[in-house]
């Protein structure tokens, strides 16, 4: 593998008893100590940093060989490009902003009205972060699909068309990934909800606050970090989300992922394939680049809230 | 001493026996009618004013755990009951149960005669002050203390008044801008009782509220509680502790708790000088509890009954009838004893076993000799004529016959 030299060139250092001083030892035990970072770094080149250098190589390179930005300028200029950009900004915004409305509501009821069985539905919520996610595509197809349940029982009783046909619709898409990605949104609020005192709350009631006012003044604000952490991770996942829209295969839902698999699968584009995977890399960065950003100014000023 | 003594409006609260509550509900039109001035807040005391807070077989059971039996108290308009028990006898399960945080088993709970059983906490207006303050993390001083009013839609400027005036009575007017996490404890709790002053309650609870700060910080704000009781002359007050201080310097009468049962309710200085049962007594003031038999038949408080301890036969005074021959405990407060040289007429033959200096007083204890076992503790102020550690003693009872009261829980 090229990626081992390149990376780990300023590594090897065949010869330490030469550069160390007398004493020897110190340097000697720190040269050991960094060695330890060599594997983490030979995975990271091996298995990331490299095929990623290649794909942003090869998406300078056209299909003829020549070397330039015109397979850029082909890519991003073509409608089918900046549709399926605008696909999945869209979907990933609305479905994040579906996670964490219907997560915190969620949660809230989770971590606070006491029902029987809210422990059992706790570990649900654990269970479903460990699933793939074309399963609720899966599921859905079974349920709202054309020869799915829902249609099936439409038909035993008269109705002639397929009563459902949103699961083709971008709306479908939005709808399935809320519902798998609203778990990640509740672990992390449940988690911050478990460390509210109950007497909080309490006093709040007393003082006149009715269970909208509490959840709203009191909780809501509490909630912020962790509906900052859940929401960007779901903003993060479901941009890049490829099993939920390839099941559903939602017609003229085309997100950025799919354009990848659709222009190096099936088209054998690479170099276009290339293009939009830099993109879609690129959008990611940036995005945990403002989290992390926004994330160390509130998480900052809240260290003190928490406590 | 007791904070009663200075309040007018503790004379509209005469010590009622727990049990005799029947009166309490069907004079609640007489309160209506009185309450012709002033925002929602009843016209002054009169013997038709139904109390404050009426608490009526009050019953709370956690699956098979019983934290609160058949609870009975009145607490009335303007007085200060403090609830007064170890740890795990119910005390805040009873403030719960008023404040609409728990559900009863059983049981009724009226507020100026209204039943609000079985209200929702919000709509009962009543200020809650808990031990751990529990302000709102990400609200600055002023907008906590300004939550209530929010709450019930007060005009702006009305709000900014009273939360003025709410920070000025519990002196952190200067803070109101500060957030919780940039205040000391004791400015925390300060501010809790500010914010539940704000909306004017006519009942306010207060559960150990000094429990979390350290000793200096308590005597301090137990001091401004009580100018703050005096200022809050039509409040009623319920203040939940376990420690005996607070008690006596803040309330007009005192509940004894134990084992999710109200043992004993009577007024401050009665229940401290003349507690009728041996736990009281241990509890408020860490009595020594020395058992006497009973020399003859004799009547509560009858002035003529004698004890016997050991060899000695000294007068007492019964908190209830006994019988000739019956064992009960006389209570003695240890700065009430004193020590003597062994063998000096009329005291108890004791050993000393030991003694702590407190400061003030020196804290001795000793081993009675007869009955034997019994550990007596007994403050002095100097050890001057004090024999030295394992040796004979005499304790002196002292001149004023010491109460004397059923032994265990016997009533
Ligand atoms: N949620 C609960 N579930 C089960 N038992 C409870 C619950 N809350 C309280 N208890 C029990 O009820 C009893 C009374 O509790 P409570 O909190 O009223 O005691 P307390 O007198 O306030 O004690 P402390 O001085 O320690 O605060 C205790 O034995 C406690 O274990
Ligand atoms: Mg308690």
């Amino acid at each position: 593998m090229t990626a081992t030299a390149t990376v780990a060139a300023p590594a090897p250092n065949p010869d330490p008893p030469s550069t160390a001083p007398k004493p020897g030892r110190p340097h000697a035990q720190k040269f050991v100590n960094s060695l330890w970072i060599l594997p983490p770094l030979l995975l990271v080149g091996g298995f990331f940093l490299y095929p990623l250098a290649l794909v942003v190589k090869q998406s300078f390179i056209a299909k003829d060989g020549t070397v330039g930005l015109g397979v850029w300028r082909e890519t991003v200029d073509s409608p089918q490009f900046t549709d399926a950009l605008w696909h999945t900004v869209k979907i990933a915004v609305l479905s994040t902003a579906g996670c964490l409305v219907l997560g915190f509501f969620l949660a809230v009821v989770l971590a606070f009205v006491p029902f029987p069985g809210a422990r059992l539905v706790s570990r649900l919520v654990d269970t479903i972060l460990a699933f793939p996610s074309f399963l609720i595509a899966l599921a859905f197809t079974f349920l709202y699909g054309t020869a799915g349940v829902v249609n099936a029982m439409a038909d035993e009783l008269g109705a002639g068309q397929p009563l459902v046909g949103f699961l083709y619709s971008p709306w479908c898409v939005i709808f399935a990934e809320v519902t798998f990605y609203t778990p990640f949104v509740m672990r992390p609020l449940l988690a911050a909800f478990a460390l509210v005192p109950r007497d909080r709350l309490q006093v709040a009631a007393s003082l006149g606050a009715g269970p909208w006012r509490v959840v709203t003044r009191i909780l809501l604000p509490e909630a912020v970090p962790a509906l900052a952490a859940g929401g960007s991770l779901t903003l993060l996942l479901t941009l890049n989300e490829f099993g939920i829209v390839l099941f559903i295969g939602a017609k003229d839902v085309t997100t950025l992922p799919m354009l990848v698999h659709a222009k190096g699968a099936v088209t054998f584009d690479y170099p276009g394939a290339c293009v939009v995977a830099v993109v879609e890399v690129a959008l990611s960065l940036a995005l945990y680049g403002l989290y992390r950003f926004v994330f160390s100014r509130t998480g900052a000023a809240r260290a003190g809230v928490v406590a | 001493m007791n904070a009663g003594a200075t309040k007018p409006a503790s004379a509209a609260a005469p010590p009622r026996p727990a049990a005799s509550v029947e009166d309490a509900p069907h004079i609640a039109g007489a309160a209506e009618t009185a309450a012709g001035t002033g925002a929602g807040v009843p016209a002054g005391p009169t013997p038709t004013t139904p109390p404050a807070i009426d608490i009526t077989g009050l019953t709370v059971r956690y699956g098979q755990v019983t934290a609160l039996e058949a609870f009975d108290l009145q607490v009335a308009r303007g007085e200060t009951v403090a609830l007064l028990g170890p740890s795990g006898s119910g005390k805040s399960t009873v403030l719960k149960a008023v404040a609409g945080f728990l559900r009863p088993t059983a049981g009724r709970v009226r507020l100026t005669g209204r039943d609000v059983t079985h209200e929702a906490p919000n709509k009962r207006g009543i200020g809650v002050v808990v031990q751990n303050y529990a302000l709102f993390p990400h609200m600055r001083v002023a907008d906590n203390v300004a939550f209530g009013l929010r709450a019930r839609r007060v005009p702006r400027a009305e709000t900014a008044r009273r939360v003025a005036e709410a920070l000025e009575m519990v002196g952190m007017a200067g803070y109101a801008r500060r957030y919780p996490r940039e205040l000391s404890g004791g400015q925390q709790q300060r501010v809790a009782i500010a914010r539940a002053l704000a909306i004017r309650p006519p009942v306010l609870l207060l559960d150990e509220p000094l429990s979390a700060l350290d000793a200096a910080l308590r005597a301090d704000l137990l001091g401004e509680l009580q100018r703050l009781r005096a200022d809050l002359p039509d409040v009623a007050i319920m203040y939940v502790t376990h420690d005996q201080t607070e008690a006596l310097a803040l309330a007009d009468r005192i509940a004894v708790m134990r084992d999710a049962r109200l043992v004993d309710l009577d007024a401050t200085d009665r229940l401290y000088r003349r507690p009728p049962s041996e736990f009281t007594a241990a509890f408020l003031g860490a009595a020594n509890l020395i058992p006497a038999q009973v020399v003859r038949d004799c009547a509560d408080g009858a002035g003529d009954a004698q004890a016997r301890v050991g060899a000695l036969t000294v007068p007492a005074d019964p908190a209830r009838a006994f019988r000739a021959g019956e064992t009960a405990m006389l209570v003695a407060r240890p700065h009430t004893l004193g020590i003597e040289a062994a063998g000096a007429d009329g005291t108890l033959p004791a050993t000393l076993t030991g003694s702590q200096w407190r400061g003030a007083t020196y804290r001795l204890t000793c081993l009675l000799d007869e009955p034997s076992g019994v550990e007596v503790r007994c403050d002095v102020a100097t050890m001057d004529g004090v024999p030295a550690l394992g040796q004979p003693v005499g304790i002196r009872l002292p001149a004023d016959p010491c109460v004397l009261v059923p032994t265990g829980t016997q009533r």
